[in-house]
């Protein structure tokens, strides 16, 4: 062969070279994720030396008390408890609701206009929608319910559940639609509904994906920071009342790291605090990923 | 066929409550809109906070907000672009790419407030950047890294795989083809998905509370290592310190220039993938 | 057409052609040995043994999934762009196995061309398009490119129609004209040997009539396999037939004889139209 090469060692040089840079960039997610776990282990952890689960698990959060602080964790606990709780209960029917509508019973024009307007909640920021929370949502919340203050449990779920719901809705009709529209013509065909067509056979088929959306929004709920601790009052008491004020892990780490001695022991709790909530909401997507998977499955076969 | 009037009625419930909700969208931004307009004039976008906030304008935190935009793009572009050329092109289905992607689907489930204290550990205290521009947009680049690899392994996924394979076939590389029959076409996608994600970052407040966001600071940033303003921390200040109403209208107006500034950008990069989508289809 | 030769089924199985020009035999181009192919866990080639001869047509027919396109994809190894494929036994090109750990893939596909079913052009000028291969090889001088694009094109029998609108997009371009186009694409990195898979599959008659004219004039300087789902397309443009079923070469010979006189009773099931 009298054909000129084109330097093939070398070309191939440079082919693995570029190959091992991209694979140094993918890695960067995974290694960002390890990362975050040493950091907040190695700040936080230490704190489970000074104190005994006797203390992280009282009932008081008192850590700026100059005669005796206390680190009790559970009312933390409770506020993010009740505030997601609450938050996905309201959500919930405005989520999963709206999804099936736009996916079953909503003309096309209907759901080109609604679907992204709805969507358009995810660009807006969440400290912006807390602001909303402060001057709208919380005083007539005060004024309908004849409430002490604006600023409670209520109002944040409220303010939560507004940002939870798109994630929901998209996430569960995109699993909706997915359902073979054969399922949904066989069922009309034997004499069914639209209505019955939809409950009886769409949605179970979509149950995976619906459960999936439903776990996101909560991801996405028990991780929100700004919006809940403007809405929320932030009183570290437990209480199942949502009319009264409470105070979430979110909330705590934003509002009071910025008032901390860096390797204190407030300041290791805070981390300590970033560290379970970091292992609850992994623990909450990775269910999500599960039904998300599932729900992939079933569609494939 | 029979509808019977309970299902009527369910069916408008429905109705009812996905028009409720998109009613909501509309009246909160609305709302922002109708209060916020008044209150920007030149003075407002240009000039520093005075009385604590209640009077004089938001350009510097206008301009902090900026600082962040840039230095997270210029971080997370490359990073997020390259990482997702890798999953598109190179990756194959192995137990230590599936890892990978699990990294990536992990990062994006992990909340902001603990970004903020990752940046903090790691940025402000551990590398001693302090609490700075550099800090802080690196935190919010790691925080919308999956969103800049979702969008471009989309945007990737839709150059048709014909061109990988006539461009493989006559004989070019991996890289070649990735540089010459797939890039050019890819890009536009990328960069406006990325866009996306970079709007989000400037509308965070979480992860630049410890990292970057100074409270009161009319000095503009002169580097990478100096503290600044930004818009969201602005505002979470306006609010909570001004519970009366005289600071309602400085709080309309800034959170206003916020919405329109992340839901501006992220209007020019849906227009401009809309449009680039028409145009590869034809 | 040359006249098969009497009584050589032996040699038939063996994957040898018959077709014996009277003059200096021709050059074994490709050479397949026992090759096997698996996606993942499903065989789809079984033990492959054929010869090609340098220069002239081969058409490989058989019925959909029969793994002709496969094995078409072997030879340039472009099958290893797909995950979890495998195979055994031997490819040589020019006696040098194809599949050896020194062999250059770029280098391999340089110099076997390969055209797809469905015209693939990039979305660029005509001119670009054809200069894709040779820039990607390093040829950066536009007097020479030109030249090159200007020879591709007309060995593909485009040159007349596009030599005033070089600059225009490849897409603007009808559906024929793009797949010789892409002809010329593959041409232009000047390779020995040609693949083409189904090329005229997806075009009217009209069309398919100028790609069956333009491998005839190629025949001379290439060594071209076609792969086809249509028999009078490889009756017309080739001089040996390979027919391929359920994964498994049953018969390779001159075109004529596979088309009047096949050997197997599957051939003739198949060229007869009984099934496929």
């Amino acid at each position: 062969m009298s054909r000129r090469t084109d330097g093939g060692p070398r070309r191939r040089l440079a082919e693995g070279g570029i190959r091992a840079l991209l694979l140094v960039l993918a890695s960067t997610a995974t290694l960002v994720v390890v990362l975050i776990f040493l950091f907040l282990a190695r700040e936080g952890l230490p704190a489970l030396e000074r104190l005994s689960p006797e203390q992280l698990l009282s009932r008081r959060w008192q850590p700026t008390s100059e005669s005796a602080p206390s680190f009790g964790l559970l009312p933390l606990l409770a506020g993010s408890g009740l505030v997601t709780a609450l938050a996905t209960l309201i959500a919930l029917p405005f989520g999963v609701g709206g999804a099936v509508y736009l996916a079953s019973f909503a003309r096309a024009r209907e759901r080109e206009i609604l679907k992204p307007v709805i969507e358009l909640v995810a660009a807006v920021p969440s400290v912006v929608l807390g602001f909303f929370g402060i001057v709208t949502v919380g005083p007539a919340l005060k004024q309908l319910l004849g409430l002490q203050t604006s600023l409670n449990a209520l109002t944040g779920a409220c303010v939560l559940a507004f940002m939870a719901i798109p994630t929901i809705l998209t996430i569960a009709e995109d699993a909706l639609r997915a359902v073979p529209r054969a399922h949904r013509e066989a069922a009309l065909a034997l004499g069914a509904s639209p209505w019955q067509a939809s409950w009886s056979v769409v949605v179970p088929a979509a149950l995976p994906g619906i459960g999936a959306a439903v776990m996101l929004g909560i991801g996405r709920v028990i991780g929100e920071t700004m919006a809940v601790m403007m809405c929320t009052g932030n009183a570290a008491i437990i209480t199942c009342d949502p009319t009264e004020s409470v105070r979430t892990m979110t909330a705590t780490i934003a509002a009071e790291m910025g008032e901390v001695v860096y390797g204190g022991l407030h300041y290791r709790v805070l981390f300590l605090i970033g560290l379970l909530l970091l292992s609850i909401t992994l623990v909450v997507n990775l269910l999500a990923q599960r039904w998300v998977r599932a729900s992939v499955g079933g569609r494939g076969s | 066929m029979t509808h019977r009037p309970w299902e009527r009625a369910g069916t408008w419930l429905l109705r009812a409550l996905t028009y409720a909700m998109a009613a909501g969208v509309v009246y909160v931004l609305g709302e922002i809109v109708v209060r916020g307009l008044p209150v920007i004039d030149l003075e407002f976008l240009t000039a520093a906070p005075r009385e604590g906030g209640l009077a004089g304008g938001i350009f510097p935190a206008i301009v902090g907000t900026l600082w962040l935009v840039v230095g997270t793009a210029l971080v997370s572009l490359p990073l997020g672009m390259g990482a997702a050329i890798y999953f598109s092109e190179y990756a194959r289905d192995s137990r230590w790419s599936r890892w990978l992607r699990t990294g990536v689907i992990t990062l994006a489930g992990i909340p902001s407030i603990v970004f903020g204290l990752f940046g903090l550990g790691l940025f402000v205290i551990f590398l001693g950047f302090g609490a700075s521009v550099l800090a802080g947009s690196l935190t919010l680049a790691f925080m919308i890294l999956p969103v800049i690899i979702v969008a471009s392994e989309e945007a990737l996924r839709t150059v048709p795989q014909a061109y990988r394979e006539a461009s493989l076939a006559l004989g070019a590389t991996r890289w070649q083809t990735i540089r010459h029959a797939v890039l050019p076409y890819a890009l536009p996608g990328m960069l406006t998905g990325s866009i996306l994600g970079i709007g989000r970052a400037a509308g965070e407040t979480a992860p630049i509370l410890f990292t970057v966001a100074a409270f009161y600071l009319p000095d503009l940033p002169s580097s990478v290592f100096d503290q600044v303003m930004a818009l969201p921390y602005h505002l979470f200040i306006l609010a909570t310190q001004h519970p009366d109403p005289a600071a309602r209208p400085m709080q309309y107006g800034t959170a206003l220039v916020l919405v329109a500034l992340v839901l501006g950008v992220n209007a020019v990069a849906i227009v401009a993938r809309a449009r680039f989508r028409r145009r590869y289809r034809s | 057409m040359t006249q098969p030769q009497r009584d050589e089924s032996a040699a038939a199985r063996r994957g040898e052609p018959q077709a014996q020009q009277p003059t200096a035999p021709p050059r074994t181009k490709i050479e397949v040995e026992r090759l096997s192919f698996w996606y993942g866990d499903k065989q789809v080639l079984h033990e492959i043994d054929l010869r090609i001869p340098e220069r002239g047509v081969t058409a490989l027919i058989g019925p959909s999934g029969c793994g002709k396109s496969t094995f078409l994809r072997t030879l340039n190894r472009m099958n290893e762009i797909i995950e979890g494929t495998r195979h055994s036994g031997s490819v040589r090109l020019d006696g040098q196995e194809i599949y050896d750990r020194s062999v250059d893939v770029v280098a391999l596909r340089k110099r076997v061309g390969m055209v797809f079913q469905r015209p693939n052009p990039f979305p660029k000028s005509i001119f670009d398009n054809v200069a894709y291969g040779p820039r990607i090889h390093g040829e950066r001088n536009r007097r020479r490119l030109a030249e090159i694009v200007e020879r591709s094109l007309r060995r593909a029998a485009l040159w007349d129609e596009v030599k005033d609108r070089l600059g225009d997009s490849a897409l603007a371009l009808s559906g024929g004209q793009q797949q010789r186009l892409c002809i010329a694409r593959a041409l232009a990195t000047e390779p020995e040997v040609l693949l083409m898979d189904e090329p005229a599959s997806a075009l009217d008659p009209k069309a398919t009539g100028a790609i069956e004219d333009l491998i005839y004039e190629l025949r001379s300087g290439y060594t071209i396999l076609i792969v086809t789902h249509n028999m009078q397309q490889a009756a017309r443009v080739s001089e040996r037939t390979a027919f391929f079923y359920e994964g498994r070469l049953i018969e390779y010979g001159p075109t004529e004889q596979i088309f009047t006189r096949p050997r197997e009773q599957r051939t003739e099931d198949y060229v007869t139209g009984r099934f496929g």
